[in-house]
């Protein structure tokens, strides 16, 4: 059985639901009106596929503006990215398009992308519709799924897509980790999504400055 | 009064800043750059080269625009009654936050505030406070912050002045102090509620426990009452597990409000304020329980102008006990992922996290319960150590707090009164009877049935301080332990 261990991260707007999907799933569970993420928190998670174990290492990123600058730390090296929106904000679709362009901009490695539209129970309030939506996943080369984290329509399905994408991003992408037995890959699994050599990614004033980026060393 | 050689709860060398009073509260020190230096000399400089173009768009603020007439009405009759408003403004008026109601609708509010603020500075002097009826207005200019408190409490000017100094912490804390001035360097008119969004809630809770709390009022942290033997054991499997990593500032084990215990880097301490700002994040943020995080933190006593990162969790579902690990490192979370694991492990083979459970799930000794019958409560502060013991709520108390909290401040307040300190104050009303004693070594204060006489009163407060001696060990941190 092939084990296959990929970094995954979560984008989107603030209050999209990125939590509340990742724990829907991880944990089974709702939990309606949570406390904003602060930072990023990660989880792991198992899907088993065909012959193929994938093990997924998410990150789950904060939507505040301020933790913008956080973020590739979390999406570098990933092999994966959901980029999750609100179906019931057009706002929060726009923040998408953004999160796309950074990706393009700063990652080299192939990388699979996923589009999100969450709270499908909220459908009578939808602003964003599901052909602008697929239209505009399919013009980046990216899956379009839409789910209810709330209800847990269509939330499994999201991360099977995941580990049917990283699957076939097997031989494409060099960092993401194969092992060809169960062991070898419990034993380093931390080391998988190493995170090291991580690049100047300080919170900074770069960051909100008007397009001037402006030396933000912190610390 | 006491035959005590030392105070109780002091300790040769401790990893809490030493408290005295209110003051010093604008010094703030640089330590990251230190830690930086020292660690590594030969690690080059990375150069920042931040490739985030942001669009600016002033969405997502406005919401609630439409409310009606009479739902105004009714939002402005409660929302005037509120015992205690607060605001942050920025220096060209632009609202911030305010503790009730939509700060675009207060925008005349913020306006005036911004005023007086101006006309004063204008003959360079500086609002302080107002006095009108039983409502006190402070104010705390702070560049390039203006903060301002409506209170009908009856805390004093300082003890409110504090609550900003707090609250302007809590932002340096998002955002340091740094990025906060620059911003206003480049804009005066920034709209700093984009980069707050979901820290109202911060401010809002730290008001709450500011209030409710004594620890902020003292400058002190209550420590989880255990064993020393045990908490020795969580210490050194922390040590244990973190020495090899470099650069690692701080540990931190906390529950309930309480420390279990702080490890530091060798050379530095933690102050209380930013030891209450973490207590605070930890309580008011549910994220934290579900899984591990990694999160920015400035310490602003600690440093102002750059952040620690901050490995976050909770011990393991059946302990519900926090960890925090800080460093400088802003990319270490596996290697401090792989240390929290080992520091569980440890904790579990040597029964550590029963015992912190037990503590956890015992509500702790009321003083009748103890043996005083007379005391209904009392709040014990070693100065040394930055740490203060207060006995289980009992009756009248049991119930409500804010009497309790409201006698405390008031005592605090004529202690340590600006133009006229006090050692000692003994006062009987017909509800209670209060001693409040402020010592090179302690601050105690202890409200007595309101029967009490002087001579017992004293009596007993030399027993109550030989049993606190006597329990030291479990109810304060006395060791300092490094890495």
């Amino acid at each position: 059985m092939k084990h296959i261990v990929g970094k995954v991260v979560l984008l989107g707007f603030q209050g999209v639901g990125k939590t509340a999907l990742v724990s829907r799933y991880v944990e089974k569970a709702f939990h309606p009106q949570k406390a904003p993420t602060v930072g990023a928190s990660f989880f792991t998670c198992k899907v088993v596929k065909e012959d193929h174990i994938v093990t997924l290492q998410i990150w789950d990123t904060a939507g505040q503006e301020r933790f913008k600058a956080m973020a590739p730390m979390f999406y570098r090296n990933a092999n994966a990215a959901l980029l999750i929106f609100d179906i019931t904000s057009q706002l929060s679709f726009d923040s998408i398009k953004m999160w796309v362009q950074e990706l393009k901009g700063n990652v080299e490695e192939s990388m699979m992308l996923c589009v999100v539209g969450n709270k499908l129970d909220l459908n009578d309030q939808r602003q964003v519709s599901r052909e602008e939506a697929s239209a505009y996943s399919k013009s980046i080369d990216a899956t379009y799924l839409e789910c209810s984290a709330m209800t847990d329509q269509g939330v499994a399905l999201i991360f099977e897509k995941l580990a049917q994408g990283l699957m076939r991003l097997q031989g494409l992408s060099s960092t993401l980790k194969i092992y060809e037995d169960d062991i070898m890959a419990s034993s380093s699994e931390l080391e998988a999504t190493d995170i090291a050599n991580e690049e100047t990614v300080n919170v900074s004033i770069g960051s909100i400055a008007h397009g001037n980026t402006v030396n933000g060393k912190c610390c | 009064m006491s035959a005590l050689e030392v105070e109780p709860g002091a300790a040769p060398e401790s990893g809490l800043v030493t408290t005295d009073t209110l003051d010093n509260f604008d010094e703030m020190s640089c330590s990251l750059e230190e830690i930086k230096n020292e660690n590594d000399a030969t690690q080059e400089e990375e150069t920042n080269d931040n490739t985030i173009n942001e669009q600016f768009d002033d969405n997502g603020v406005n919401d609630n625009e439409f409310v009606n007439a009479d739902e105004e009405f009714e939002l402005n009759k409660e929302w005037i009654g509120k015992s205690k408003h607060v605001f942050v403004l920025s220096m060209a008026g632009k609202p911030i936050y305010s503790r009730y109601g939509n700060e675009d609708k207060l925008a005349w509010l913020f306006g005036v505030m911004q005023t007086l603020v101006s006309f004063t500075q204008s003959s360079d002097d500086c609002i302080q406070s107002i006095q009108a009826g039983n409502t006190r207005f402070v104010f705390l200019v702070k560049k390039p912050l203006i903060l301002v408190t409506v209170s009908k409490t009856r805390e004093s000017e300082s003890q409110l002045k504090m609550q900003l100094h707090y609250v302007f912490n809590q932002i340096t804390s998002i955002l340091t102090l740094t990025r906060l001035n620059k911003i206003y360097e480049q804009r005066q008119n920034y709209d700093l509620r984009r980069l707050l969004s979901g820290v109202e809630r911060l401010i809002d809770h730290l008001l709450t426990f500011s209030e409710m709390e004594s620890s902020i009022m003292l400058g002190a942290v209550q420590c989880l009452p255990l064993a020393s033997s045990v908490r020795d054991t969580i210490s050194s499997a922390i040590t244990g597990a973190c020495s090899k990593i470099k650069n690692l500032v701080f540990a931190i084990l906390l529950a309930n409000n309480k420390l279990i215990t702080l490890v530091r880097m060798k050379k530095y301490c933690l102050h209380p304020a930013d030891l209450h700002l973490i207590f605070n994040l930890v309580q008011a943020s549910e994220s934290f329980k579900n899984s591990e995080s990694w999160t920015p933190l400035c310490l602003p006593k600690f440093d102002a102008s750059g952040f620690l990162y901050g490995h976050v969790s909770y011990l393991s579902e059946d302990c519900q006990a926090c960890l925090l690990l800080l460093t400088v490192e802003r990319d270490v979370f596996f290697t401090l992922s792989e240390a929290k694991q080992k520091i569980v492990e440890k904790l579990r083979r040597s029964n550590c996290l029963e015992a912190i459970n037990e503590s956890l799930g015992n509500p702790g000794e009321s003083s009748a319960s103890a043996g005083f019958v007379e005391i209904r409560h009392y709040l014990y502060k070693c100065k040394s150590t930055a740490q203060f013991y207060q006995p289980n709520l009992s009756p009248p108390y049991a119930q409500s707090k804010e009497p309790l909290i409201e006698i405390y401040k008031r005592a605090h307040h004529r202690l340590h009164n600006v133009s006229r300190p006090l050692k000692l104050i003994f006062e009987r009303s017909a509800n209670e009877a209060i001693l409040a004693w402020d010592t090179k070594g302690f601050e105690l204060f202890v409200v007595f049935e309101p029967l009490i006489d002087t001579s017992q009163a004293i009596v007993l407060i030399g027993k109550l301080l030989n049993w606190i001696k006597k329990k030291e060990e479990r109810l304060f941190h006395l060791n300092a332990p490094t890495f």
